[in-house]
């Protein structure tokens, strides 16, 4: 069942003498309990992509709709409770108050959304087990390690039960064995639970542990892989080599389409 | 070179003009409180007061200058604070210099010339606005007022200007001193780091939090038993020690208060976790954790703020009071003495006037006459008896080497008649004591608690009443009589009176009219017996002329009340506004910069899906919270504290407490809410700005 759908999405910044286009005609959707990777170099518009669907900036043209319901349209108060009920959010620098302990950041969310804690308090545990922070809860941020509050983080989007979990570069604060576990639990909470996430990130092996890659590049849909029936370990080659396609694109040695980016500049300027 | 120094401050200051505001906000208060502090002290102290109030002014002035090394204490605090708050917020800046290769020597030239600048143009403008403000403050005392207050208007004071400019060129070259110390000491892996690393929150250790409060609030329970309710006159160095006990108490309750107060609301669940709770209860508790220090002395000034203006206000009151009550005629005259090389030359009091033209038929519509009598053997040691040694070893203050003032009974009931007083009756051989100076009133009461006999001229008179009649003879502004001895008339017979007066109404209500009428008594009956003491003194050259002979009216005695009274509500005012204003500053200040710093916590907030509505609310109770904590503990401070002041301040009487504390409730709602509110609002715009902008 079809969950988002982004529909020839726009994105300009700038002013009229130097326009950017940083999402330019993007068109894809999401199913629901799928895991979904946005992958591109920096600068291909993916944080701009998932800024838009997460209602944090504004498309300058097109629709996203989320279970139907077109998001571009919402303001004020129907725009942060639509954030607050239908989405989940991990970021990059984990974005936990530092002045809560682990548990605290996670039954914020909760009673961000006047629920009653004290009835989730199992859930939490529950959802604190699955991730295997059962031992930091009582901590503060300080006093865990990236992965760890990178798996509290998690554990916040979630625990809302979210409809779509957005995670923008999750991964890209931490070491290799962090990213691993986080990853695997992603890949535990799309299976078991049931969970849809979309993960932006640049990182092929992250890119791995999902069900579908699109790549982005200057802003467009560059190409779309599925895993299928793929080994994860099939699928990153697979990544690999579409990553190598971009960058010898980039280098120049794929006669290129699309002008340099400094060409391009000069012409408008 | 030195320009290029001079173009990267400039821009540094242009630039980050939201963490330079602060700071020079904060040292343009610091001047202009300074300066008004200075001048005030120094004009008040320099204000004509006669001599007989010489030692309050005395005692005014060693209260202004403790209390401006305690102003100057508070604004060293606050300058060294806000640099260090901005060397903080700088970090970053000064990693990208030492990326750059700039010498750690070049930082700090760099940050010297910014101090300099900075500290030019916040003197100035300091300077500017201290001198507007005391300007204003005397306006609107002035209306305090109803007598001519253009005596008290001040000036701009040079001197004090002087020493602002000295003492916060001191500052800033410790200032300059501190910050290239800072840099030396920095590390670029430090600087580079410093804004990634998340706050480390310390909770302290519960039980030892309810220890330290419990033991803080005995503590404080034994200061306030002490001052307030005190056995005896307390001693000054035990007063010092009490308000020890008071800074340090105060000290630690804000020290423990928020780590107990945050166990309580966490282990109430319901209230805990609803909505943004946990997080403004947290947000609260770190940041009063972190400036116990600021809370302790904005505590302790606001406590002074309520004292001097309740006080002044109690003052004021009272002196007008005061005026209807204890001056119900117009004039009075004393006639005592005249003396020739020691010998005096009237016998008759009788002569004295009509030497110098005195006819009080002509002067007044209505008046009474009556006379002092003094026995040489009956004196104040007399009366005390065989609890003389026991009393003076109590009260070593009080002066015991006088005699006593005598006057038969007609004469004070007709006064009393003439004032509308209760009369009294005798019996022929009784006496009844007139007293109402507090501190005699106690030691009089005890001794006539017995019921003593007394020998006036040879007579033994026995007491009519076991304490003393509440009541004056003179006219004035204070209860200041300290004891007169109505006989029977037979008892003075046979002696001549020492002094006689006259106290007279003229019956002019009009205030103004009243007061060149009074004024023109005055001076006419001073020039005529002074007239009198030249010719004695001309016609007897070679013999030693001494002259007493007094004549008051109420306005004279209303424009003296003034005098003191004036200097010292002045000052109560000054130094309360001041230091409301000074705390409401440095609150707002510390309040404006904790929203700063936490800007990025109010993002993931909204990241997460917090309402505006609550987090405006959660930001509305943390400024609450952090305003109401020290004006409460400042308050409980007061109650005890005025009740001291009360002891202190009884011989001007402190009536009408009820309307004072109304008054200076009113100003603190004013001054003190408004900080509240303008700080409030600031930080829902910092912490609003630039929603959903990523870089």
């Amino acid at each position: 069942m079809e969950l988002l759908k982004v529909a020839q999405i726009e994105k300009y910044y700038g002013s009229k003498s130097s326009l950017t286009k940083a999402v330019d005609d993007i068109s894809f959707s999401v199913d629901e309990g799928e895991f979904v990777a946005i992958m591109g170099a920096s600068g291909s518009g993916k944080t701009t992509l998932l800024n838009c669907i997460s209602t944090i900036d504004r498309v300058t043209s097109g629709h996203i709709y989320l279970e139907g319901q077109d998001i571009t349209n919402l303001k004020g108060k129907e725009l942060n409770r639509f954030r607050r009920e239908k989405l989940g959010f991990i970021f990059q620098d984990f974005n936990l108050l530092d002045t809560l302990t682990g548990y605290e950041n996670i039954s914020l969310a909760l009673s961000i959304q006047k629920r009653s804690v004290s009835a989730m308090d199992k859930r939490i545990k529950e959802v604190a087990e699955q991730l295997g922070i059962t031992d930091v809860l009582s901590k503060y941020p300080y006093q865990m390690s990236g992965g760890q509050k990178q798996r509290v983080a998690s554990a916040r989007a979630i625990i809302t039960d979210p409809k779509l979990v957005l995670a923008d570069e999750p991964t890209g604060a931490l070491d290799s064995k962090s990213s691993k576990m986080l990853l695997e639990r992603f890949n535990y909470l799309n299976r078991e639970l049931g969970a849809t996430i979309m993960m932006v990130t640049h990182d092929s092996f992250s890119a791995s542990y999902a069900r579908r890659v699109i790549f982005l590049k200057d802003g467009k849909v560059f190409n779309e892989i599925n895993r299928g029936n793929d080994s994860r370990k099939q699928f990153f080659d697979k990544i690999i080599d579409v990553v190598t396609l971009f960058g010898a694109d980039i280098s120049g040695m794929v006669s290129g389409e699309e002008p340099q980016p400094s060409e391009a500049t000069a012409k408008r300027g | 070179m030195l320009a290029m120094l001079f173009k990267i401050s400039a821009r540094n200051i242009r630039r980050s003009m939201r963490d330079y505001a602060i700071y020079f906000f904060t040292l343009i208060i610091g001047v202009s409180i300074f300066y008004v502090f200075n001048a005030i002290g120094g004009q008040a102290a320099m204000m004509q007061v006669d001599e007989s109030t010489h030692e309050i002014v005395a005692l005014l002035a060693d209260v202004i200058t403790a209390t401006s090394i305690f102003v100057a204490l508070v604004l060293a605090f606050l300058i060294i604070y806000a640099s260090r708050f901005l060397m903080k917020r700088r970090n970053n800046e000064f990693a990208i210099y030492m990326m750059l290769g700039m010498s750690k020597r070049k930082i700090s030239a760099i940050l010297l010339v910014e101090t300099i600048m900075i500290g030019i143009g916040s003197l100035f403008v300091g300077l500017l606005i201290g001198v507007g403000f005391s300007q204003l403050m005397s306006a609107i005392v002035a209306n305090l007022f109803e007598a001519d207050m253009t005596n008290y208007q001040f000036t701009i004071s040079y001197d004090a200007i002087g020493m602002t400019v000295f003492f916060f060129a001191v500052m800033y070259i410790a200032v300059m001193i501190f910050n290239s110390g800072a840099v030396t000491k920095m590390k670029l892996i430090d600087l580079m780091q410093s804004g990634k690393k998340s706050e480390t929150v310390r909770l302290r250790n519960p039980v030892l939090c309810v220890i330290i409060f419990i033991l803080s609030a005995v503590a404080l329970g034994y200061a306030y038993y002490k001052v307030a309710f005190p056995y005896e006159m307390i001693e000054p160095t035990d007063l010092w020690i009490y308000i020890a006990i008071g800074c340090v108490t105060t000290f630690f309750i804000f020290w423990s208060v928020s780590g107990l107060l945050l166990r309580i609301v966490m282990s109430i669940k319901k209230i805990y976790n609803k909505g943004l709770n946990t997080f403004t209860f947290r947000q609260i508790s770190s940041r009063v954790n972190t400036m116990v220090f600021s809370m302790t002395i904005i505590c302790l000034m606001l406590f002074l703020t309520i004292c001097a203006l309740t006080s002044a206000f109690s003052l004021r009151n009272s002196m007008n009071k005061n005026a209807e009550t204890l001056c119900p005629a117009d004039v009075e005259v004393e006639f005592e003495q005249v003396y020739l090389d020691g010998e005096p030359i009237y016998e008759n009091k009788r002569k004295m006037m009509d030497d110098i033209g005195f006819k009080p038929d002509e002067v007044f519509t209505e008046y009474v006459q009556y006379s002092f009598y003094r026995d040489d053997n009956f004196g104040f040691p007399e009366f005390l008896g065989d609890k003389y040694e026991k009393i003076r070893a109590e009260k070593p203050r009080v002066i015991f080497n006088f005699m006593e003032k005598i006057v038969p009974l007609s004469e004070y009931n007709e006064l009393m008649r003439f004032f509308g007083g209760e009369e009294i009756s005798l019996g022929s051989d009784e006496y009844a004591l007139v007293c109402d100076f507090s501190q005699m009133l106690e030691i009089r009461d005890e001794v006539l608690a017995d019921k003593p006999d007394v020998t006036i001229f040879g007579k033994t008179l026995h007491s009519k009443y076991d304490k003393c009649v509440y009541g004056f003879m003179s006219i004035g502004i204070e209860h200041s009589n300290t004891g007169i001895y109505v006989v029977p008339d037979e008892t003075v017979d046979s002696v001549d009176p020492m002094r006689t007066i006259v106290v007279g109404k003229h019956g002019i209500t009009d205030k103004k009219e009243r007061r060149e009428k009074d004024r023109e008594i005055v001076i006419s009956y001073k020039n005529a017996f002074s007239d009198l003491a030249n010719r004695l003194r001309a016609e007897n050259p070679d013999k030693n002329v001494t002259e007493y002979f007094y004549i008051t009216s109420k306005s004279e005695i209303l424009t003296a009340t003034v005098g003191i009274g004036a200097v010292i509500t002045f000052l109560g005012l000054y130094i309360g506004m001041v230091f409301l204003i000074a705390c409401g500053a440095l609150l707002a200040l510390k309040e404006l910069s904790g929203s700063v710093d936490s800007i990025t916590r109010y993002e993931m907030l909204r990241k997460i899906g917090a309402e505006e509505r609550d987090i405006t609310f959660s930001l509305f109770k943390q400024t609450g919270v952090f305003f109401l904590m020290p004006l409460l503990l400042a308050i409980v401070h007061s109650i005890f504290g005025m009740k001291f002041a009360n002891l202190v301040l009884e011989a001007f009487g402190t009536d009408e407490l009820a309307r004072s504390i109304a008054l200076t409730s009113g100003i603190l709602l004013l001054i003190y809410g408004g900080y509240f509110l303008i700080t409030f609002l600031s930080s829902k715009r910092i912490v609003r700005e630039m929603p959903g902008k990523t870089e």
